[in-house]
């Protein structure tokens, strides 16, 4: 971050509280940057007017790719590259293609999403995570406001809308 | 939104709030290990010393140490992979089939059922490899890799090669699975923590903040993995049966097999998960989380399987006579009545008849009851493998070539040897990692407990 940021955060107790509050701070107009939850909270994402997740494109795409690439190989090495006769069966006995056919489909897919998924959800090991409120991983529910993005909006007036969401708490942080 | 019934028992007791669920959970890891984590661990650490022994003499000296002979070709080697590869199985079924079931009741034990998974394959992978002799080669004889002796590639119309790759991926996809649950937990961690404690975590933490966004997306990863890991996790019994179902070898060859070995895994895993959970619970005062209410309920899944299992041993006699093929009704008779009538009786006593017990509520909810019932059940399993692969070899098509299998130390050591990496890897697991997913144990308890639904 070249320029500091300030937030405002709202600090819920309890997930049907949250997801109320969120509906409520939306219908003000103010701009929610994130919610942070120790767990996942159904309906969560519907309120906040988050666009269905697409990971299962990207795992069905990987699993196509797994089938692609295992028939192609087990053709290609057991018909035209070095042909053997076993057990009687044609060079392409293809029933017998399927199980590792099947193996490699689950693994590419598996492999494909969560790599995806640790991609655009920022997951690494170095990675340096901005962490609003330590008790977001362990009871509290926050959440953040970015000040810069609700300029039309007083501060105090937004504190006021958190608390008579239901924020058991309202505070400020800031990065440098 | 959950709605409370009064009618069902509360998954997690004690009335714990979202706090107490953090606390109980992370302090094992936080704590200095005690007297009793450090007698258990270097108890099964030593036992994997001894039995490193067998392993390097196996290595060493070829598999000639093992009691194989020309009749029975395999033996203890493959009894004990299909073994271990069968406990594995519960792990996925709680993470994943009864994920896709809605059961919320797997939350609490998911985590431990999952790490016990991973061990479990490792402990099984150990017995092919060693049995090529020459593991170092291995990668040539099992991968399909471009080599120098001509372009011959590995046999992809052996179920021993799909073996290699259902194994490996099903070891891989479970690895991914359980960390993917692991990385909020650590998370978790990591906020409590400070100093060396706090990098370590936050590195295997991954960075993760908790968002929405990135919540919606774990739910969706969770959703897809396990989708992708039922059909696997039944496809891994189903190839591993099938090495012996595409053989000709009278006792060996029939179709039931593949869902037969599919719900004896489901048994034997069930048994190893209760038996692995009544410790843990007890050890790190888990009570509220794992209750009678899970032990029941898994029992009953011992009592199905078992059950199954019971059937398909019966239709397993009934068709090798109802075939009319000879060499496949002696087979059978020799089982129930020849040299190994013991092995065969056992595994009858402890795999159809004993489990029938749970059917009593007062047995299936005593937690004496159920730990001995479980070590009984894997006991049991393990005769089932051995019978299934001994007995069916022993009495070849030649009677000069009748033999007897009788185990080495070698046998033995390497047997003991799995047992000290799966105790070891699940006591180092036990401290240094969550046992119980908190955040999954988290999003049910709302809906199940008296404190947080006011």
């Amino acid at each position: 971050m070249e320029k500091d940021t300030h937030f405002i955060l709202g600090v819920y107790d309890d997930e049907d509280v949250l997801l109320h509050a969120v509906e409520k701070v939306r219908g003000t107009g103010v701009k929610i940057h994130e919610v942070y939850s120790p767990y996942p909270v159904h309906g969560l994402e519907h309120v906040l007017g988050y666009k269905r997740s697409r990971l299962p494109i990207a795992a069905f795409l990987f699993g196509m790719l797994g089938t692609t690439l295992a028939l192609t190989m087990q053709f290609y090495m057991m018909r035209f590259d070095w042909p053997m006769i076993i057990g009687g069966k044609d060079y392409a006995a293809f029933p017998d293609f399927i199980p590792v056919s099947f193996e490699l489909t689950v693994l590419l897919a598996s492999f494909g999403m969560v790599a995806v998924f640790m991609i655009v959800s920022n997951l690494k090991p170095w990675a340096q995570p901005r962490i609003f409120d330590l008790r977001s991983t362990d009871d509290k529910h926050v959440m953040a406001i970015d000040i810069a993005n609700n300029s039309a909006v007083q501060v105090e007036e937004i504190k006021e809308i958190l608390r008579s969401s239901g924020a058991t708490e309202v505070n400020n942080k800031s990065f440098e | 939104m959950q709605v409370t019934s009064s009618v069902r028992e509360p998954l997690v007791t004690g009335g714990k709030s979202y706090h107490d669920v953090t606390h109980d959970v992370s302090r094992h890891v936080e704590a200095k290990p005690n007297i009793k984590w450090f007698l258990a661990f270097l108890t099964s650490a030593g036992v994997l010393a001894l039995g490193f022994i067998a392993v390097a003499a196996t290595v060493w000296e070829g598999i000639g140490m093992w009691g194989l002979n020309k009749t029975v070709g395999w033996a203890w080697d493959i009894t004990n992979f299909v073994w271990w590869v069968g406990i594995g199985h519960a792990g996925t079924l709680i993470s994943a089939v009864l994920l896709l079931f809605r059961q919320k009741w797997r939350t609490s034990i998911n985590r431990a059922a999952e790490a016990m998974t991973i061990f479990a394959v490792i402990c099984a992978a150990m017995f092919p490899v060693l049995h090529m002799g020459r593991p170092w080669l291995g990668a040539y004889w099992a991968l399909p890799l471009p080599n120098t002796f001509g372009s011959l590639w590995v046999n992809f119309n052996s179920p021993l090669l799909w073996d290699v790759f259902a194994i490996s991926t099903y070891f891989s996809v479970s690895l991914v699975f359980w960390y993917i649950g692991l990385i909020p937990d650590f998370a978790t961690i990591r906020d409590r923590a400070t100093g060396l404690r706090k990098t370590i975590y936050g590195a295997l933490s991954f960075g993760w903040d908790g968002a929405a966004k990135s919540w919606m997306r774990y739910e969706s990863v969770s959703l897809i993995l396990a989708g992708l890991a039922t059909p696997l996790v039944l496809s891994v019994h189903t190839i591993v049966s099938f090495d012996f179902a595409t053989s000709v070898i009278p006792g060996w060859h029939t179709t039931i097999f593949p869902p037969y070995f599919v719900a004896g895994a489901i048994f034997s895993g069930f048994a190893m998960v209760l038996t692995l959970m009544i410790i843990t619970r007890k050890v790190y005062n888990l009570e509220d989380y794992i209750t009678i209410g899970h032990i029941e309920l898994m029992n009953i899944v011992i009592i199905i399987t078992g059950s199954i299992v019971g059937i398909a041993y019966i239709t397993e006699f009934f068709i090798a006579w109802y075939s009319g093929v000879e060499a496949e009704q002696y087979a059978f008779i020799n089982r129930a009545t020849g040299p190994y009538w013991w092995a065969y009786w056992s595994m009858m006593t402890c795999n159809v008849i004993s489990p029938q017990l749970f059917w009593f509520k007062k047995i299936r909810t005593s937690i004496v009851a159920t730990f001995l019932l479980s070590l009984v059940v894997n006991i049991g399993m393990w005769f089932e493998r051995f019978v299934i692969i001994v007995t069916s070899l022993h009495r070849d098509y030649l009677p000069s070539s009748w033999a007897m299998f009788y185990p080495t130390w070698a046998d033995v050591g390497v047997y003991m040897f799995t047992f000290g990496l799966f105790f070891t890897l699940f006591f180092l697991f036990a401290k240094f990692f969550p046992v119980i997913n908190m955040a999954e144990v988290k999003s049910v308890l709302k809906s199940s407990s008296e404190k947080v639904h006011k």
